[in-house]
């Protein structure tokens, strides 16, 4: 056990002797969540009061593909389940944790993939004229999503190469937790994105 | 502490997050999820609801939708371990309904004050 721990490092080792049971990191998490949660709310707010500024150019009527939107969304909802269940399998030793971690990841990244394409669609959709106020909202709130989401992505690589080298211990345990919080809040966000922009902007 | 850890080590980490939830929570989320999803989709998307009701249903679609996922898949609620979480939310969602609703409150009324185009600068003055 202790020679697993020395390959993480000498600085985890030394934050683990402090009798850090993780749940004060998870905590800590927490809060820079909550700040990153109030970045989305100053972004939705200003989407809010641009959604009508479009400046002759075309609106969301126009612009979104709902049926397109809604299958991104089962592909997010889908893999916050998947990460659950990958939490869930940490007893049954880490095979089973970097499975479902691997599914996540796929979901995530089609999810990625359909968003980066519908970007596409939308900017060559609305032409170097029909550019307003309202897609610079749009594209601002749902892109700082999709950073997010890809930010997640490398995390979770990050995270299957620490368990597959190193086992679930403590630290590995710990970041497991951590990134499980981010990605159900991404979920979170996207609900928002989902019904305000997209539901919302075709009403 | 659910589950003993085989190492022994890092057993609180595993306990702060994974001790919440089942299978079964985490399954009864996601359908209550995919349920509020397509129910909002189909309200829209449907055409059928005025578009004022419409806007009321996938609004109360979508907070129901955020309690269940803050309930199921990020286990706040009351219970000892979640109760500093859950706090620290409830604080963050009174900062968000202040922003965002003092946002909306502020440029709306701007807008209705704001000259129309149409109006010459002598019409707005003789107006008030």
């Amino acid at each position: 056990m202790s020679s697993t721990l020395t390959l993480n490092g000498a600085a985890e080792h030394a934050h683990d002797a402090h009798h850090d049971d993780g749940s004060k990191t998870t905590y800590g998490f927490w809060i820079y969540l909550m700040s990153d949660c109030l970045i989305f709310s100053v972004l939705f707010a200003t989407y809010a009061v641009l959604a009508d500024s479009t400046a002759g150019g075309p609106d969301g009527r126009a612009l979104f593909e709902l049926p397109f939107v809604f299958v991104e969304t089962l592909l997010l909802l889908a893999s916050s389940y998947t990460f659950g269940l990958a939490m869930l399998a940490q007893p049954a030793g880490r095979g089973r944790v970097l499975g479902w971690l691997a599914v996540t990841f796929l979901l995530g990244a089609g999810f990625i993939g359909m968003e980066i394409y519908e970007f596409g669609e939308v900017i060559g959709h609305a032409g170097p004229q029909g550019f307003s106020a309202f897609l610079s909202a749009y594209l601002t709130l749902v892109g700082t999503h999709g950073v997010h989401v890809t930010c997640g992505l490398i995390w979770l690589l990050v995270t299957m190469h620490q368990i597959s080298r190193f086992g679930l211990n403590g630290v590995t345990r710990r970041r497991l937790a951590c990134l499980s919080l981010f990605w159900h809040f991404l979920d979170l966000i996207w609900i928002g994105v989902f019904t305000f922009v997209y539901l919302r902007g075709v009403l | 502490m659910a589950h003993p850890s085989p190492t022994g080590h890092g057993h609180g980490a595993q306990a702060a997050h994974a001790a919440h939830g089942s299978v079964r929570s985490y399954t009864t989320g996601l359908l209550l999820s995919l349920l509020l999803t397509v129910l909002s989709f189909g309200a829209v998307a449907s055409g059928r609801l005025p578009g004022r009701l419409a806007l009321a249903a996938i609004v109360i679609l979508a907070v129901a939708q955020l309690l269940v996922q803050l309930g199921f898949f990020l286990h706040l609620g009351r219970s000892a371990d979640a109760r500093e979480n859950t706090a620290v939310f409830i604080c963050t969602a009174l900062l968000i309904l202040i922003i965002v609703a003092g946002s909306l409150w502020v440029m709306h009324n701007a807008n209705l004050n704001m000259m129309p185009t149409s109006m010459s600068a002598d019409q707005a003055r003789t107006r008030n």
